[in-house]
């Protein structure tokens, strides 16, 4: 690895990408603020979200949130706080209970503030109780093991998991229904999605995820980025399809030049 | 000024770091950081062990529903915390036996490990394995051949139910050269061979489509968060 | 079979008592409407004995079913097999006791090989327990079975170093600038087998058992494919398994994924190196392979039983028929 330059030659390419799908993103991120019109599909599971902390003030039960089991460092859950400030506010304006365990202390410390505002937010700045956001433990399956016991003695009408999950996925899923909550995840790790898709009413799937605070807050500029995201999808699709072509080609005929380009772009455009 | 700083140190921060991934002398920073972060996730766990024994404490002393498991938690928490910082049973490491606490604390034999080893290994295991249960139920539950999207999903699931086990070489065995020179081009209908297959090609590609929309995602979501256009994870105005 | 009933038959009376409830309850309220109203809890039951009777009758009587290794578990072992005595291995074993019942069967089986190729093993974790997984492997692999092998000289503890990916993005590049002490505090310079030693690039291989982040996909995004030149093997959960998938077999050169996976290698590793009567210990996945059918065989059964009470509710929702004749519409989720 070169130690003096201004420049990695190596990591040219990956540059470019890189300023193409920034690019793509702020480009349109400014066209939503000139006034374009941003149509975004619908999201049941964002939509179910008032219904949920509704149902939950009818039932005169509690909601739980739970933001993942990672840190702050991961941008799952800066996501989930984003998605938790709009549960948060929804509470506070149908005087409902949120109760927001966490399995790391800057998370918990976040999700305070988060919630605090929220509620001020909401008009209810007296409702709001630190008490609300605490921490348990950093161990996954003590935590675990906290959250169904919460479960079963409180037995929330509406329980949201949003953030990064692992194994615990399905223990918490499957504890939830069973105490009859209606449950909201949303997660960006591939591995717990079938898990949430079979236990929960409603799942958001990856990027469906990221997309929750432009969702939920409706802002132009917010709704600009998706669109952006969409460009970024359309140049990975070109590159997919270009690159496969290209291979497919290579392998058919034998071209040397085709293979030639075929290898320039993993070695060089890829790594 | 309470919601600008932390704006300007996530801007300024972090377009330092995308930028000193491209620069060959500072390509390390990223790394310094994320230890950085250690240091203060580690300074946190007060923070989290303070409320911790704040909270349990109040439970306590109120008397609320459930105090006396709160009393369980404080003198686990207490007393593991007790244990590892006083190394108590440890030996003093070989090479500096003139100081009694130079030993590792989580030694064998030390009293940190009898916790570790027939405390929380068991608990962990125990909530771990609730999965298999629970996975039971929800395939009791949830699994519909509602329709063609639901039939295939659970061919598939049992196709690699089967695969995984010694059932799928025992239905599929029979496809064999030795029993049909014919089945040598069917060998991949085995169900074991099937699974791979299943796992390696479709699984695969929808990982892969669901790991682009993701990247992607981030890319977006880390952007919108740098440039302040989110800043909900701070709070609203 | 005839005999372990016979010899055992107090299990299958306790087995036959804690099912006569549910049965009675088929017989009383008809077996639909006790599908339709049963208490998850007899789930729970029937995966309880889906377990325990395989677990119960392969340790009274020994017996495994036969395991056929597939080509990933094959490369798997050819990666270990290839290298020659004193090459240097690194073993990172990032999982903790949760996931032990899945992994540990191949963390073992990974220890005594490259015991039996005589490699030089050099252990680390990313997780906070990893050292303790360590630990537990080398009491019950090495130390148990190969009392010959020196700590300092033939294997080495390395420890935890809290980081995740971070981690392997410095020793990649430079080891020393983290460890600098083993798990037993002594400093790296004094342990012999770490003379020369500067960096993860010069290990011949990589062998990392992960059951979740950070992990093989670390491994693979900071230590193999930066490095092309280093080939990584892994060991994961039946879980993260199919996120890796992808990786194989450039910068993953083998992977065993779940207990299946676990199974294979073990057989390869037994049959090789295992002799005429291996030691239980290394016989852990084969055995846990008995377990895993019946409590499949189960999902299946519940599945396809839940689908037919599905399909006869949902017939009987249409009796009487509707006015116009057509079917309703099936509701997708």
């Amino acid at each position: 690895m070169p130690q003096t330059g201004w420049f990695d030659p190596t990591r040219i390419w990956f540059f470019g990408l890189l300023v193409m799908l920034c690019g793509a993103v702020l480009a349109y991120i400014f066209a939503a603020r000139r006034g374009m019109r941003i149509n975004v599909r619908r999201i049941a599971g964002l939509e179910a979200v008032d219904d949920a902390v509704g149902r939950a003030t009818e039932m005169g039960r509690s909601c739980l949130y739970i933001p993942g089991v990672q840190d702050m460092n991961d941008i799952q859950t800066i996501a989930s706080l984003t998605v938790l400030a709009r549960v948060a506010k929804t509470a506070a304006e149908y005087d409902a209970r949120v109760e927001i365990p966490t399995t790391r202390s800057l998370v918990m410390t976040a999700a305070r503030e988060t919630v605090q505002a929220a509620y001020l937010a909401a008009g209810r700045p007296e409702a709001f109780s630190p008490d609300q956001v605490y921490y348990v433990t950093d161990e996954q399956f003590g935590y675990v093991a906290y959250v169904q016991g919460l479960m079963v003695r409180e037995r929330p009408a509406a329980c949201f998991y949003m953030g990064s999950f692992f194994a615990e996925s399905l223990i918490l899923a499957e504890m939830g229904n069973s105490v009859g909550a209606i449950q909201i995840a949303g997660t960006a790790q591939p591995a717990q999605l079938p898990f949430f898709v079979a236990a929960c009413d409603y799942t958001l799937i990856g990027e469906e995820f990221f997309a929750a605070s432009a969702y939920l807050s409706g802002e132009p500029d917010q709704l600009g980025s998706l669109k952006g995201q969409d460009v970024g999808k359309l140049i990975v699709g070109a590159g997919i399809i270009t690159g496969v072509a290209a291979e497919t080609i290579a392998g058919l005929t034998g071209s040397v030049a085709v293979r030639s380009f075929v290898d320039f772009l993993i070695n060089r455009v890829l790594t | 000024m309470k919601r600008t700083v932390p704006l300007l140190i996530t801007a300024v921060v972090g377009f330092t770091l995308i930028g000193a991934y491209f620069v060959p002398y500072t390509q390390s920073w990223g790394e310094t950081v994320a230890i950085w972060f250690d240091v203060l996730a580690a300074i946190a766990f007060i923070l989290g062990g303070g409320n911790l024994l704040r909270s349990h404490l109040k439970k306590i002393s109120d008397q609320q529903r459930g105090w006396a498991y709160s009393i369980i938690v404080l003198a686990s928490f207490l007393g593991t915390l007790f244990v590892g910082l006083g190394k108590i049973g440890v030996a003093p490491s070989p090479q500096f036996l003139e100081y009694s606490w130079s030993g590792p604390y989580r030694q064998t034999g030390s009293a940190f490990w009898y916790f570790y080893q027939y405390a929380f290994q068991p608990l962990t295991s125990t909530i771990f394995a609730l999965l298999a249960f629970y996975i039971a139920s929800a395939a009791f539950r949830a699994f519909r051949a509602k329709n063609l999207e639901a039939i295939l999903l659970l061919a598939t699931a049992f196709i690699v139910l089967l695969g995984r086990t010694f059932a799928g070489v025992a239905l599929t065995g029979w496809i064999d050269p030795a029993n049909w020179e014919g089945f040598r081009h069917f060998t991949g209908l085995r169900l074991e061979n099937l699974t791979v297959y299943i796992m390696a090609v479709f699984n695969t590609a929808g990982n892969r489509a669901i790991m682009i929309g993701i990247a992607l995602g981030i890319v977006a979501t880390s952007l919108k968060i740098l440039i302040g256009v989110d800043r909900s994870y701070l709070g609203k105005d | 079979m005839g005999a372990f009933l016979r010899d055992q038959w107090w299990v299958v009376a306790i087995f036959i008592a804690t099912l006569v409830p549910l049965v009675r309850r088929f017989a009383s309220a008809g077996v639909m409407e006790g599908l339709r109203t049963l208490d998850r809890r007899w789930i729970f039951l029937l995966m309880l004995w889906s377990v325990l009777l395989p677990i119960y009758f392969i340790g009274v009587t020994g017996r495994t079913f036969p395991e056929v290794p597939s080509a990933l578990a094959r490369a798997t072992f050819d990666e270990i097999d290839r290298l020659a005595p004193g090459d240097p291995v690194l073993l990172s074993f990032d999982y903790d006791p949760a996931s032990e019942g899945e992994l540990q069967p191949m963390a073992t089986a990974f220890v005594k090989h490259c015991a039996e190729k005589k490699l030089k093993m050099y252990f680390m974790a990313l997780w906070p327990v990893g050292p303790q997984m360590v630990q537990n492997t080398v009491d019950r692999v090495i130390r148990a079975d190969y009392p010959n092998l020196v700590y300092g000289e033939d294997y080495v503890n390395l420890g935890y170093k809290s980081g995740y990916e971070a981690v392997i993005r410095v020793i990649t590049t430079n080891i020393r600038e983290l460890y600098t002490t083993d798990a037993r505090g002594t400093a790296i310079q004094d342990i012999p087998m770490m003379k020369g030693i500067t960096s993860v690039q010069q290990m011949k291989l990589i062998i990392n058992v992960s059951a979740g982040y950070p992990g093989v996909k670390e491994w693979v995004q900071y230590g193999a494919t930066p490095y092309p030149a280093v080939h990584l093997i892994a060991g994961t959960t039946g879980v993260q398994a199919p996120l890796v998938y992808p990786y194989v077999p450039r910068q993953l050169r083998g992977l065993l994924g779940a207990i299946k996976g676990a199974a294979e290698y073990e057989k390869l590793v037994i049959d090789t190196y295992g002799g005429p009567n291996p030691d239980p210990k290394y016989l852990e996945g084969l055995r846990r392979m008995g377990p895993q059918l019946v409590a499949h065989m189960l999902i299946i059964m519940l599945i396809i039983v839940a689908n037919v009470l599905y399909f006869t509710e949902k017939r009987a929702a249409r009796r009487p028929s509707t006015g116009s004749g057509r079917p309703e519409r099936a509701e997708g989720r």
